[in-house]
Parts: structure tokens; sequence; C-alpha cells
């Protein structure tokens, strides 16, 4: 076995036996301390986890994308609450009045669109400026949550179409509509990296990006297109979650960014571009959204999900560099 | 050999940037079948003319033809479509991937939807491979290869397309002996198909070894070419730097002083073991060995970068334990490292702040760095070394490869060590900087300095050196003197042959 | 042979010509790299003043400067992190924790223990982190995106998750350090000022300034000529917890109540403003004064985009232009080529 590979094992199957750790402990703790008689893996309690981790899971897919590519996308909460008014706000457009409920895909199509521009803007930017994505995204994170309170001012937009809540609500074989929404960009966007020329050439690029630009790989207009895919994720987020809610405020999806990196970090994409599963930021969404719920249900207080998110992150990352130290053969430099 | 059609021929190739005609009608051509040399100091023009080769630059003047069929290329795709193909000197891979899609890079088949074609990449890949004789397969992580099987998925790369010319670039930098047979195996192979070569190296020995004709340039001006077979070491080097070059070895007559660093026992579980020596005053001890048989280990040990396992350090007599660089240089121990831009310097920082950044803490007038004295500092160390910089403002990363060096070394005299430990005095340096840098350890050792000087290169370690300890896989073999070493047993030490005849005895 | 000497004689007056013009074209580059911020500052300034003479009366300044003054004094601090080759996400959250703390022992034991109780908490939450990232070598990005979560948490139990107020707002002396003034200027600014000179110094002067800027240059370099990194590292977050500690008394004593969200977003606005100052992400380079203005054209955009009448959330997008802009031209410079090299 070549050295790395039990490390690396470890690595990817880690966040799963985290899962199973964080589900026994709340299970049992579940049995002494929570205030309800429910059970905590009960089955409407797992898929309305699921449900609810698909608004910050549908980004991490993207997000695990454009990090393994080696960029960074923090613009995705302004691009998330941007996709939400368009969604909301063009339903009531007078140009759309005689459609009926066929305004409904129509302005899915727009909150779409929106993403897929707002991340082209981001894309484009870098590959032309070769400003650094963090910077980019940064200020783009700034820029468009300007463009949000521009829209409606501090005012929340809202619009409830029930047809569409209707559709929200549905569980077809089950599942909520969100959660088949996130399993089915789950699967999508690791056939894309797993089994396409787009998604090789996405890892080549993260890893070492001099070497693909002398294969001749295109590396401006394919991180431009990733960064439309995550746009377009933000955007489908927003869609999957206002479609039920009905309104937005201004300052909806406010670090959003955060918690999606937090989860594809968990999920053991390397920071650095070039290594990361899309498959273990899926198990990075659920453990996060898994502490939120089994915190609650053994009664912690909310304020306390955060510190405990905190600590995980910075213990991971401690964990994962114990495991790739060399001992004393390691140069103190 | 001039009926030949060339495989490649350059004509009056001309490139210039703002400030600099870097290259100034250069014209040459590669017969196929050829291995054929490209020699020049650092600044010469090899790295721009690579460049235009690559299709990263493209020649203001001058015509590249390839085969007989002018070419122009605006990409380095395109430059390899044409049948020019680079195998680089920093590798060029992604070492997560695997070996196939490391050599299909950027061409990776596909099928419908953007898939792409496994069968067909492993197969293509498989029958490269083959050709190579290599012991690893297509679906192998490149990061777990060995730095040579990694040069190898590079020349692998190199045989997807037609070549018509292959251009080596400094690639036995980090190979071993028996690698590098490898690898001039490959080129042989690669020769017999009649691809044409240009190799491009430092090492006289290898140019000697496997190439057929040499091409001389300088100051960015084609300045000939020679039949290797009827040419020599000096008149290659006259034709690079334009003048003779002293290679003889200056005698050592100053008389060695006490025993300044003493070194018994000392072992680094995995990177070498039961090291012993002495280094006198007034001497230069050279290491000489392989890459990776544990002498820049044992420097880093010494200057605090690594703890030993077991062993004993004395210093001036006295045992001291060294846990960072900061107490090594505290008890007077210099090192200047192998890695020049990675580990010597702060290219960002200016000439003086780089100088003195080790004794910063002492500059100071009241709270703040005390500038005249750092300057006075530079200037004193300017003199003595020959820098040639406009000023200390100079960022360090403007300066050639022999300046910061001399930077480097400068940073470390100015300490007042010791012993100085310099780590490869003169890789990536030009012919001219070597010699005066050679010249600068042996005025060290006169004027009472212990040295310790780490080499890969023969000639520079027999040219410095009082007594050379020769490494072989963690352990010191044979120490020689002046009088006992001579090249042949030299080469039979770091390569292990006096190893086996050792235990026999 | 004459042709030889010839050829070389052209070259090499070419050379000369070329070096020249480059020279200059350099400087202008140069120039620009090094103070294009300033002269867009400058641009900006009298554009605005032009549109508005209200912008620059001086009771205007001085107010864009007193409401800069938080977000300026946590970016002197963030400036030292950046420099180093580090960053620092945990901010904004810690000037939370700072200002609900302060404010909380404030009517518990007094202010004049509750400020340096405060302080030393801060501190303490700065030494982690600095402990974290310096001696454990662990990812900064990482490492203060999961102490901004740590600390939110660690704000929420402290306060229980209640509106922090001071009890008697009329009767106590803690609110100088917010809305107190002397000779006229706010003590804010007062304060602002004072840190941004004696943090440039130690910056631009000191032994350990200097050692910031070499362990970010090149951090194995640095550690190869003795600097001990991880203090330098660990120093720097200690700065930087300290301005954030500053930022929080300032804030609490200027409101003398607070929520618990009060710093929440401010670490990328933060960074906005180093940025925009030059400091490059990949450490060692900066400057305490340029990142002053970067703070200033921050708090004039706003200034200036409300006195032409717009809203405060226009400046969001403003900055956004501006930070791409100046990062972009700054680069631009340095490569020499306006568009990137990227195919």
């Amino acid at each position: 076995m070549a050295p790395g590979t039990l490390s690396g094992l470890l690595q990817k199957g880690a966040i799963w036996g985290f899962i199973v750790l964080e589900l026994i402990f709340f299970s049992v703790a579940g049995e002494f301390l929570s205030l309800s008689d429910k059970a905590f893996m009960d089955l409407d309690n797992m898929l309305l986890l699921l449900k609810q981790s698909a608004p910050i899971g549908i980004i991490a897919m993207g997000m695990t994308i454009v990090m393994i590519n080696g960029n960074i996308d923090l613009s995705v909460g302004a691009t998330f609450a941007l996709a939400a008014i368009v969604l909301l706000d063009s339903m009531t457009w007078p140009i759309f009045a005689g459609l009926g409920d066929g305004v409904i895909p129509v302005a899915m199509a727009l909150a779409l669109l929106t993403g897929i521009v707002l991340g082209a803007i981001n894309g484009f930017i870098v590959w032309k400026t070769g400003v650094d994505a963090f910077i980019v995204t940064l200020g783009a994170m700034l820029g468009y949550r300007g463009l949000v309170f521009m829209y409606n001012g501090e005012q929340p937009t809202s619009h409830l179409n029930w047809t569409l809540v209707d559709l929200a609500e549905a569980q077809p074989l089950g599942l909520h509509v969100a959660t088949w929404a996130l399993l089915i960009v789950t699967v999508l966007a690791w056939l894309v990296m797993t089994r396409t020329v787009h998604g090789r050439n996405a890892y080549a690029i993260g890893d070492n990006r001099e070497a693909a630009v002398n294969a001749g790989i295109r590396v401006g207009p394919h991180m431009m297109l990733n960064f439309m895919g995550i746009g377009f994720l933000a955007a489908l987020s927003a869609v999957v979650f206002y479609s039920e809610s009905g309104s937005v405020n201004p300052n909806d999806g406010e670090l959003y960014e955060l918690w999606v990196i937090t989860a594809v970090v968990l999920g053991g994409t390397k920071l650095t571009g070039g290594a990361g599963s899309v498959i273990s930021t899926l198990g990075g969404v659920i453990a996060i959204q898994l502490l939120r719920k089994g915190l609650g249900h053994i009664g912690a207080d909310t304020e306390t999900v955060n510190l405990v998110i905190g600590l995980i992150l910075i213990a991971v990352l401690f964990l994962d560099r114990q495991l790739n130290i060399k001992g004393k053969e390691a140069l103190k430099a | 050999m001039s009926d030949a059609t060339p495989a490649l021929r350059l004509d009056g190739i001309v490139k210039t940037f703002p400030g600099v005609r870097a290259l100034d009608g250069v014209s040459f051509s590669v017969l196929p079948g050829e291995v054929h040399a490209l020699m020049g100091e650092n600044g010469a023009g090899k790295s721009t003319l690579m460049k235009v080769l690559g299709g990263i630059y493209q020649p203001d003047e001058g015509q590249i033809t390839v085969s007989e069929v002018p070419v122009v290329m605006r990409s380095p795709l395109e430059a390899k479509a044409k049948g020019i193909v680079f195998i680089h000197q920093e590798l060029s891979l992604a070492t997560e991937l695997s070996v196939a899609e490391n050599i299909y890079l950027g061409e990776l088949p596909r099928k419908s939807f953007g898939r792409v074609d496994w069968a067909t990449l492993n197969a293509r890949t498989n029958e490269i491979l083959s050709r190579l004789k290599v012991g690893f397969g297509p679906g192998d992580r490149v990061g777990d290869l060995s730095i040579a099987n990694q040069q190898m998925v590079e020349i692998a790369r190199a045989l997807t397309v037609d070549a018509k010319a292959v251009i080596f670039d400094e690639p036995t930098a980090s190979l071993t002996d028996a690698e590098k047979v490898v690898l001039f195996d490959v080129i042989a192979d690669l020769k017999k198909d009649g691809v044409g070569i240009i190799y491009i190296s430092h090492r006289m020995e290898e140019i000697f070894r496997i190439t057929d004709r040499i091409s001389v340039l300088r100051d960015g001006q084609y300045r000939g070419t020679l039949e290797t077979a009827k040419t020599n070491e000096e008149e290659i080097t006259q034709l690079m730097i334009g003048r003779k070059l002293d290679l003889s070895r200056s005698e050592a007559t100053h008389a060695l002083g006490d025993v300044a660093l003493e070194v018994r026992g000392l072992t680094v579980k995995g990177l070498y073991e039961d090291v012993s020596f002495e280094v006198r005053k007034g001497e230069v001890l050279g290491f000489y060995g392989l890459v990776g048989a544990g002498r820049t280990e044992i420097a880093e040990t010494l200057f605090g970068l690594r703890e030993p396992s077991a062993g004993t350090i004395h210093l001036n007599g006295e045992e001291v334990r060294i846990h960072s660089p900061a107490d090594a240089i505290a008890r007077g121990i210099s090192l200047v490292p192998e890695d020049r831009k990675g580990q010597g310097l702060v290219l960002g920082m200016n000439c003086r702040d780089n100088m003195t950044l080790p004794q910063v803490d002492d500059l100071t007038a009241g709270p703040f760095v005390a500038d005249g004295a750092e300057i006075a500092i530079f200037d004193q160390y300017r003199d003595r070394l020959d820098i040639r910089t406009p000023g200390w403002k100079q960022q360090v990363g403007n300066l050639s490869g022999g300046n910061q060096q001399k930077i480097v070394i400068g940073k470390w005299l100015s300490m007042h060590p010791d012993v100085l430990i310099v780590d490869e005095p003169t890789r990536g340096i030009d012919v001219g900087s070597k010699s005066e840098i050679h010249n600068l350890i042996r005025a060290l050792a006169a004027q009472g300095y212990a040295v310790i000087v780490i080499s890969s290169e023969m000639p520079e370690v027999l040219r410095v050196s009082d007594r050379i300890v020769a490494m072989y896989s963690g352990r010191i073999m044979r120490t020689f003197t002046a009088e006992t070493v001579t090249e042949d047993n030299l080469i039979q030490a770091i390569s292990g042959i006096a190893a086996s005849a050792e235990t026999a005895a | 042979m004459s042709e030889t000497t010839d050829t070389g004689g052209t070259r090499a007056q070419g050379a000369r010509e070329g070096r020249m013009s480059g020279l200059s074209k350099e400087k202008i580059g140069g120039i620009l790299a090094r103070q294009g911020i300033l002269v867009a500052f400058v641009l900006f300034m009298v554009g605005f003043a032009l549109a508005n003479q209200r912008f620059i009366a001086p009771d205007n300044v001085l107010g864009v400067i007193r409401s800069s003054a938080i977000l300026g004094v946590m970016a002197l601090g963030v400036t030292f992190v950046v420099i180093s080759g580090n960053l620092d996400l945990s901010v904004g959250s810690m000037m939370s924790f700072s200002t609900i703390v302060v404010l909380d022992l404030h009517d518990q034991i007094g202010p004049a223990l509750a400020i340096p109780a405060m302080f030393g908490l801060t501190l303490l939450i700065g030494a982690v982190i600095g402990f974290l990232v310096g001696y454990l070598r662990l990812n900064s990005l990482i490492v203060t995106l999961g102490m901004l979560s740590a600390i939110h948490g660690l704000t929420l139990t402290w306060s229980g998750g209640q509106n922090m107020d001071i009890a008697d707002k009329e009767g106590t002396w803690f609110s100088v350090f917010g809305q107190g003034s002397v000779l006229g200027i706010p003590v804010p600014i007062l304060i602002f000022a004072g840190l941004a000179v004696v943090l440039g110094l130690i910056l631009a002067k000191t032994p350990f300034g200097r050692k910031v800027y070499a362990v970010g240059g090149n951090g194995v370099a640095a550690t190869f000529s003795g600097v001990r990194r991880a203090r330098v590292v660990f120093m720097c977050y200690l700065a930087s917890s300290f301005c954030v500690a500053t930022a929080g008394l300032i804030q609490a004593s200027r409101s003398l109540g607070s929520q618990n969200t009060v710093g929440q977003g401010m670490e990328l606005e933060v960074l906005a403003a180093v940025i925009l100052g030059g400091a490059s992400l990949l450490g060692g380079s900066g400057t305490i004064f340029k990142t002053v203005i970067g703070v200033l054209i921050l708090g004039f955009i706003k200034n200036g985009l409300l006195l032409v009448g717009l809203q405060f959330y226009v400046q969001y997008t403003v900055t956004w232009v501006i930070i791409i802009l100046a990062v972009w031209l700054d680069i631009a410079a340095k490569r020499g080529r306006l568009w990137s090299p990227i195919a």
C-alpha cells in the first residue's frame, strides 16, 4: 500500500464515520435529556433533516467544484438573495399577467438565469483580470448585496403563489422536493467531476494550473463555467427555498458562504484545490445539519450550535494535519 | 550530416522585451536522430528561446521550421500539435490525477455528453507505457510515483504526438545515477526513432556522454555550433563566457586551527545514521554524494531544523543541543541553504533587509531598527563580496542568481559564524559567477572560518575542499584528503561500491 | 569579425534605448502601483467636493473619520495578520464579543475593571487563534472561519441571546471613548489616529515589523534566517485581537447598548479595506498608512453617495467596483499588462 493511502481512506470515510457517531450520540443522549418523547432517529425527523440541508447543500456542490478548481466563491449568499427576489417579484410583473400559473416556470428560469449571469460576471473578472477569486468574490459579495438592496430598499419582497407552494411542499416517493433537488444535484455534480472531461480538467487545473495551461486546457473559460455553475446552484437553492416561504428579506443568505465553505471543508476538499469529493461534501452538509438538529434535540441552546461547529471545524483541521504529519522526519520550517 | 532534412530549424529568431533584446538572431538546426545540446550561461537567452519554441512567446522576427514546414505557434498546444514537445525541468504534472489522465492532459478522449472515454484512454496509455518499459500503470496516482517515474510520465506525454523535436530542460537535476541511465536509454530510443532532441544542461559530463552537437548562446546571440566529438570543455566554456575560465584549484597554504565542530554518531531515523566528522578552523570539508544521500539533512540538523534521534554535536569543544535555527545562529552556525529562492531569500524584500534579517533584533537604536548600521553592514559586504546591485533598495528578486547567492553568503558572514555550511553553493549559477564563489569559499577558509560545502558536482567539491566526506544512502562511506582522493574512488564511494567491499572485508 | 562587432554595437545601443523607455514606463507603472490608491483617493475626493461643497466641510470630514474609526481600528490589526501571510475572518464576531462583554461587565464590576477584563478575554481569544495558526500551523482561513462561528456562539451564550444595555446611560464616564471629544476632535478619531501611528511605527520601523514582512514574504526563508515564525504570527494575532478589543470598546461606549451581532459581516468589510489599501493576500506587502487610506476611501464613498442623495447600500456596489479596479490595476502594473495572461 502506498504511503498516504491509509490517511487518504480515513479522510474519505471520516465524515461518514462522524455522522454515524453523531447519530449514536444524539440518540443515546436524547434518551436521557430529550424533552420530547420522539426518538432522534425518527423517519420524519430524518426526512426533515435532509430537506433542511438542501439550501446549503445545493450551493455546497457548486462550491466543491469551484474549490477543487482552485478558486472560492464568497458571493453565493448575495446571489442566493438576488435570485430569490427575481423569482418572487417576476411573478407579479404585468407582462406575465396573462400567463396564469404558467408564470412559474418563467419566474424560475429568470431566477436561475440571474444566478448564471452573476456567476458569469465573477468568472469573467477572474479570467480576464487575473485577480484572485477570493478578492473578486469578496467584492461581489458586497456588490451583489448592494443590488439586492437597490431592488426593494430595506423592504422584504414577498409573493406567495399557492400552486408554487404546493409544488414545493410535495413529497414524491416520500422525499421532499428540496431533498430531491439536493440529491439530483449531488449525483449530477458527482458524474461531472468523476466521469467528464470537464470534471477531470477541473481537478487538473486546481492541482497544477501551469501544467493545465501548458497542456492547452483553456483555463479561463473553464473557470468561468464553474462560476456560472455555482451561480446557477445558488439560484436553484433560492428557487427551492423561496417557492415555499414566499418572502425574502434583503439580508437573507448572509453568512451562507461561510456555512457552505464549512461544509465543503468538513467534507475534506482541499483549500488549495486539486482534491475533494462531491459525495464527501454531502456528508459535510448532513453532518452540520445533524449537529444543529441534534443539539436542539438534546435541549442544548441554539447558540451552542455555533460554538460546536466552529470547534469541530478547527478539530477536523487539526486531525487532518496530525494524520498527514511525518513525525520526526519533518523539517521544522 | 548537412544533407538530412532538419527536424527543427531556427532562422534569425529575434525577441525583444522592453529594455532587453533577449534573442538576437538565433539560428541553428536540429537533425532527426540527433541529440543537440543547447548551452549558455543563465541569462544568455535559453529560457526565452524555449518559450518561443513552446509557443509561449511569439518571435518578433525569424522563422521556425519543423521538417521543412514553416510553423507559427501561438500557444503550447499549437507547438505540441506541430511536433515540438517539452520535458520541463520543473515537472508539469497534476499529482492528484492518474498517470493516464496526466499523459493525455488537455486531450482526454471523449464520449457523448463530454464523458471521458476511459477504455480508449487506458488502452492508449498502456501502449505508450510499454514502449517506455516502466513499472507503473495508467491508473496509478502520479503523486505516489518517484521523481524519476514522474519524469517518465512527462516523457510518455511527449510520445502521444508525432514528435519531431523533443526538448529536455535540465532533465537530470533531481535524478539519481541509476535513474539517469534509464533516462539516457529513453533518449537513445527516441534518437533511433528519428526524433530530433534538444538537450539543455549545465553538466558537462552529460553533454559529452549523450549529445552529438552543441550550440551555444551568449547575450541572446547564437555563438556557434560544435561537434561534441571534436571539442572539449574548455572550448565550450570559452564560447559561453567569451573568455578563458580559471578552473585550477587554489592550493591551501594556510595552517589549520582547532576543531570548530565535532559530530559523533549523529542520526536522524530514516534519513541518515551514525554520522561522525569534525571540521577545523580554516578548513573546507566537502560533502559529496548523490541526491538523497543525507547530506542536506545533516546540515539541516546542525542548523536546528531537524531533531536528531541520536548522537552529539560539539562546538569549540563544548557539547551543544540545537533546537531551532535561532539556536544555531546564536551558537555561531550559519547555513547557506540549497534552495536559494525558497529558503535563502525573501525575494520581495530589498537587498539590505535580506542581509540583516538574522541580526535585525540587535541592530536597534531605541525601539527602532537603526538604518545607518544596517546600511553600513550592507555596504561592507557588497564591497567585500563584489555584489553587483544598483543599491540596497533593490528587490532581491531582481538580481541574478550569482548576486543573490552572494547576498545569502553576505547575510551569514555578517553574523561572524564559527561554522559556515554552504549547501550547493553554485546551483543554477552561471559559469562565471561559479568560480568567483569557489574562490570566495577558499578565501573564507584562509581567514579562519570552518566551512562545510555540500555539493553534487564533483569538480566543485574537488576544487574547494581540503577533505571530502563521501556519503551513500545516509551513511559516511569514506573521508578523503586531498592526497588520497581521485575521481574514480570518489565515484565508487558515493555509489555504494565501496560499501559492498567493506562488508565483504 | 567586424560584422559581429557591428551587430554587437547596434544591439547595445538598442538595448540602451529600450532600457531608457522601459525605465520611464516602469517608473510610471511603479508609481501607479505604489501610489495608485492614493492618487485614486485624491481624485475621488476632488470629484465629490466639486459635486457637493459640503463633502469637504470640516465637520463632515470629521464625521466620516469618526464613523470609520471602528472599522479602521480593526483594519489596523488585520493589516498585521495579512502582511504575515494569514487571514483573520473572526474579527467581526470577536468585536461583537468584546462589545457584549464590556457592556455586561460594566454594570457588574464597573467600567474601570470591565475594560481591562474585556481586553484580557479578547486577547485570550486572539492568543488561541495565534496558537492554532502560528504554533500548530493550521490554515488561517479555516481556523478563523471556525472561530467566527465559535466566538459567535460564545457571545450568544454570554448574553443569553439578549441585547445588552447599560442600566445608567447618563451617569457613566464610560461613554467618553465613543462619544467624548478633546479640543473638538472626537475621541474615536484620536484612538484611531494614535493606534495608527503606534502600529505604523511598529510595522515600519521596528525589528518585529521587519520580521512580519519577512514571515509573510517567505516564511521558510525567514525561519532559515533564525526568525521564530510561529512567535511572529502569534504576535500578529494578538495585535489583531487588541485592535478588535479597542474597536469593541468604542462601539460599546458609543451606543452604551448592543445587539449580539453588532460586528457581523465586518470581517469582510475590514478585509476589503486592507486589500483596497494594497496589501496582498499572499502576504509580505502592505502598510498601515495604505490601510488607513483604504478605510477612509470606504468611509468617504459611503458619505459621498449619501450626500448626493443615494442610499447607503449603493456604497456596497460602488465598493465592489473600486476594490476590483484597485487590485486589478495594482497587479496589472506589476505584471506589465492589463489583461491576465490566462488563456
